[in-house]
């Protein structure tokens, strides 16, 4: 059997994104979060490419994978920043022991 | 070597890539290896003629993600191998698996076609059909910018973390008398002599 390129593609979007759910739920350190952030929107970055030239409209996808792409550089960038004044803050960076709520 | 070997070595080298990130104990090696993931989906995007958009991503995910991250592990440190599981590896697995299957199972049931169609020019398409995306991503860079600044800020004591506050001693209030002034005291005849002394 052999697959197309969109095939492919779909294949590599799938694996990137499993990659980066398995990541993000079995990892406890923020800085981790951040980088299994960054390997979930990969994926969607080359989904968009792939969707719009599956699509016939390329120029679309591609627009919104550099939008995408922006806005994946701010959310690590504010995600660092937060996970950089917790550890000052809390002295960790463990996301089950930042919580200060009693009771 | 045909395109498809292409596609399947840089795809198959971003996922194994990926994974090495999420299980190394070293967040730094994660660090690596997201670098190369970028650096394997930039290429993959180049393959597939979206040349400006792997720019920016080689420039930014391989580049800019990099060095904010180099950062941040040199604040908050190295060692990840401590922390364990969120919830049982099982359940994470079987939650990732299931997720995989319906996304395949949902995507390949589209119909692969003109997957490597002509390109019309991104000019068009971002500065006048998606001209609302580059205002959100002015908007996204100002954010991004305070980030900046929130991650490179020293970090301030707040009050209730900070020490016993230091009892202020009592203030002492010198009662200043009316003349030292310049005031005249005493009945109006004194006032008047006070004034005829200062005219002279």
């Amino acid at each position: 059997m052999t697959l197309s390129a969109f095939q492919l593609g779909l294949a590599g979007v799938i694996g990137l994104l499993g990659v980066g759910c398995y990541g993000l739920l079995i990892t406890r350190n923020l800085i981790k979060v951040v980088i299994a952030l960054q390997i979930l929107i990969k994926s969607a970055v080359l989904a968009l490419v792939l969707a719009g030239q599956a699509g016939g409209q390329p120029g679309i996808g591609q627009s919104l994978a550099a939008t995408v792409i922006v806005a994946d550089t701010m959310v690590a960038v504010v995600g660092l920043a937060l996970a950089v004044q917790i550890r000052r803050r809390f002295g960790t960076v463990d996301v089950s022991a930042i919580s200060t709520l009693r009771g | 070597m045909g395109s498809g070997t292409v596609y399947s070595v840089l795809l198959l080298g971003a996922i194994v890539c990926a994974y090495r990130a999420m299980t190394a104990t070293r967040i730094l090696t994660s660090t690596i290896y997201l670098a190369c993931v970028s650096v394997a989906v930039a290429m993959t995007l180049y393959s597939m003629r979206a040349y400006q958009v792997a720019v920016i991503e080689l420039s930014v995910g391989a580049g800019l993600v990099t060095v904010l991250l180099v950062y941040a592990i040199s604040v908050v440190g190295d060692d990840a191998s401590d922390l364990g599981s969120v919830i049982p590896k099982p359940i994470a697995v079987a939650l990732t698996v299931l997720a995989v299957v319906l996304l395949g199972w949902m995507g390949f049931s589209l119909t692969g076609k003109n997957v490597l169609g002509a390109v019309p020019p991104l000019v068009k398409s971002l500065w006048e059909q998606r001209v609302l995306d580059v205002w959100i991503q002015m908007v996204l860079i100002f954010a991004g910018v305070l980030g900046i600044l929130g991650l490179l800020a020293e970090g301030k004591r707040s009050k209730s973390h900070a020490g016993p506050r230091e009892v202020e001693a009592p203030r002492t209030v010198k009662v200043v008398p009316p003349t030292a002034c310049g005031f005249p005291t005493g009945t109006p005849r004194q006032a008047e002599e006070h004034r005829e002394e200062v005219r002279a």
